[in-house]
């Protein structure tokens, strides 16, 4: 039994890039949302989490719409001599599309349970804002951003119907580990699937563990974040 | 070195309209829960925005809705100390302390974060976290954080709510020893009419939002011009009151007809004393002496209240007229006394109010 091992590297290539995409992303959104104040806030929050729930093929099919070849944003790309559907990126956009929720929401818990009396102090002592950021607020939100990266990773590397949908199944191009598995199933070759299943269930397990371990530790060094 | 305050805030419930100066006696905001004198506090600090008014520091507009001036906090040079110290829990007591001047040369912050860090007694405490700290060494870096930033004005907000009692009074002394060396505007916040006494050399009485009454300390304590005023220093005996003549006034509720120091003013709406200000009366010859009986007692460890009804024997133990305050050693000499016992309400401690 011969196996091509592109949608290995494939899938480690679009969870790893999509979760840096998303910790930005997420982080970014989170932090926007915690200060906001106005009327927008319970339905922009619930845009930004839609994905979570909505069946992957809905999102899938909302990214066609989006960026596929009669959409504005598709002419453009193909003006330019590009393309974003049934490429590498499309794995991208749907597996950041579908991990963003669970960053955001976590990294959104995490700033909400910072006390703001701290933020407060930094800002009658003249710290500028960014400052606050960076030095206070990331450090102090910091276990919950760990953990919703790791979950936007594992989430991401798990992305199966958005994918197949926008990046459809092009061996050594598109096809993830995941769309690997249902063609393999389907195909028959039970035993190839089986190595697929084993090996993303490794990746997943070890990911975790690691982090949790890593937690830990930093719960250990670091115990001025967690005790208040 | 001046704070002007003249703010309106609606809230929730009431509405906050406020006025008053303060300079560097330091000022005590003294009132009950909810009357609004956190919410001042964080107004002058930034950390709110009043709906009207203005507030000026050393001629400094830090606020006036009318020119849509409003400094943000950063900006506003005003030092605040949090109830709960807020220190950075990621932060050693050092990079607590010298976050907010990494704009000043190393060597020059190095020697101010040294200098904040003897005069707190914070030595061998540098590279400590604020979780690894009593809350009476927080409260020391807290102080030392809000002064290195060198603030012309500093807003302590009900500062030692959050500690132990055994500590409260070791602690208000070691306060008032750093506050000694500053010489900026202070205002201090507060419920405690004891902190309040101790800390403060002026007061400013809120209620429900608004200025009830301000003066020094001891005017606040002695003569309270108002109501609210003499219960959130401690007076617990009150009764409405009627002019009789320039020495007499009839105290309604307690039905009985009192003589004072003072001239009595026509205006006269309330009499009250303190609980511990009543004594035992020897005979019937002095002024203010009436018969009375015990209704029911509350103890304190080293302190006891004794209800007491006027002319009359009660049946139930709400309907008392004075609480009368006095130590465990007194009450055991007077409660085996026969009934009724005398009492006398001193001329020279009543307080009359005018609304």
């Amino acid at each position: 039994m011969s196996i091509d091992f592109s949608p290995l590297w494939i899938s480690i290539k679009t969870a790893s890039t999509a979760t840096v995409l998303v910790f930005l992303l997420g982080i970014a959104a989170a932090w926007l949302l915690t200060g906001y104040r106005g009327k927008l806030k319970g339905l922009i929050d619930s845009i930004l989490t839609l994905p979570l729930v909505l069946p992957p093929t809905v999102v899938g099919f909302f990214l066609l719409v989006l960026l596929g070849r009669n959409s504005p944003i598709g002419q453009l790309l193909n003006s330019l001599g590009t393309q974003i559907i049934f490429s590498w990126s499309a794995t991208v956009v749907a597996a950041s599309v579908v991990a963003f929720p669970l960053m955001y929401k976590t990294a959104r818990g995490a700033f909400e349970q910072i006390d703001i009396n701290i933020i407060n102090a930094a800002r009658t002592l003249g710290v500028p804002e960014w400052k606050i950021f960076w030095k206070i607020t990331i450090p102090l939100a910091w276990p919950g951003i760990a953990a919703g990266t790791v979950l936007a990773f594992a989430r991401a590397l798990g992305e199966f119907g958005a994918t197949l949908m926008v990046a459809g199944n092009i061996p050594g191009k598109t096809q993830t580990i995941p769309v690997a598995i249902f063609f393999e199933a389907e195909g028959g070759e039970t035993g190839r699937a089986f190595v697929w299943v084993i090996l993303i269930f490794i990746i997943s397990l070890v990911v975790m563990t690691l982090m949790n371990y890593w937690t830990e530790y930093q719960r250990k060094n670091m115990p001025s974040v967690w005790r208040n | 070195m001046e704070l002007y305050v003249d703010i309106k805030k609606k809230l929730p419930g009431f509405t906050l309209d406020v006025n008053f100066k303060a300079s560097t006696d330091v000022l005590g905001l003294l009132g009950a829960s909810g009357a609004g004198k956190s919410m001042t506090l964080r107004c002058i600090a930034g950390l709110e925005k009043p709906d009207k008014g203005r507030i000026v520091l050393n001629e400094r507009i830090l606020f006036d809705s009318e020119q849509g001036i409003n400094l943000p906090s950063r900006r506003r040079k005003i030092g605040f100390l949090f109830q709960n110290y807020a220190l950075f829990p990621n932060m050693t007591v050092e990079d607590n302390i010298g976050l907010a001047l990494e704009t000043i040369p190393r060597e020059q912050r190095r020697a101010i974060i040294r200098q904040k860090i003897v005069m707190n007694k914070l030595e061998g405490l540098e590279k400590r976290y604020p979780f690894q700290l009593s809350g009476g060494q927080q409260q020391r870096v807290a102080l030392a954080r809000a002064l290195a930033v060198e603030p012309e004005a500093l807003l302590l907000d009900e500062p030692f709510s959050a500690l132990d009692e055994h500590l409260r009074s070791h602690i208000i002394k070691e306060l008032l020893d750093s506050l000694s060396d500053y010489h900026g505007v202070t205002v201090f916040v507060t419920h405690n009419i004891e902190e309040a006494y101790r800390i403060s050399r002026k007061l400013v009485v809120l209620a429900d939002g608004k200025v009830e009454a301000e003066g020094t300390k001891e005017e606040m304590f002695m003569k309270p011009p108002t109501l609210a005023a003499a219960q959130l220093t401690g007076y617990k005996n009150f009764s409405a009151a009627n002019y009789t003549s320039s020495h007499e006034l009839n105290a309604v509720d307690w039905g009985v007809s009192l003589r004072v120091a003072g001239e009595v003013d026509q205006e006269v709406r309330q009499v009250g004393i303190r609980a511990h200000f009543i004594k035992l009366a020897s005979g019937t010859d002095t002024d203010n002496v009436f018969q009375c009986w015990p209704v029911s007692t509350s103890e304190a460890p080293f302190r006891i209240t004794v209800y007491l009804s006027l002319t009359k024997m009660a049946l139930n133990p709400d309907d008392y007229h004075l609480q009368w305050e006095m130590s465990q050693e007194r009450w055991m000499e007077l409660k085996d006394r026969q009934l009724p016992w005398l009492i006398c309400l001193n001329p020279e401690k009543l307080i009359t109010i005018l609304k």
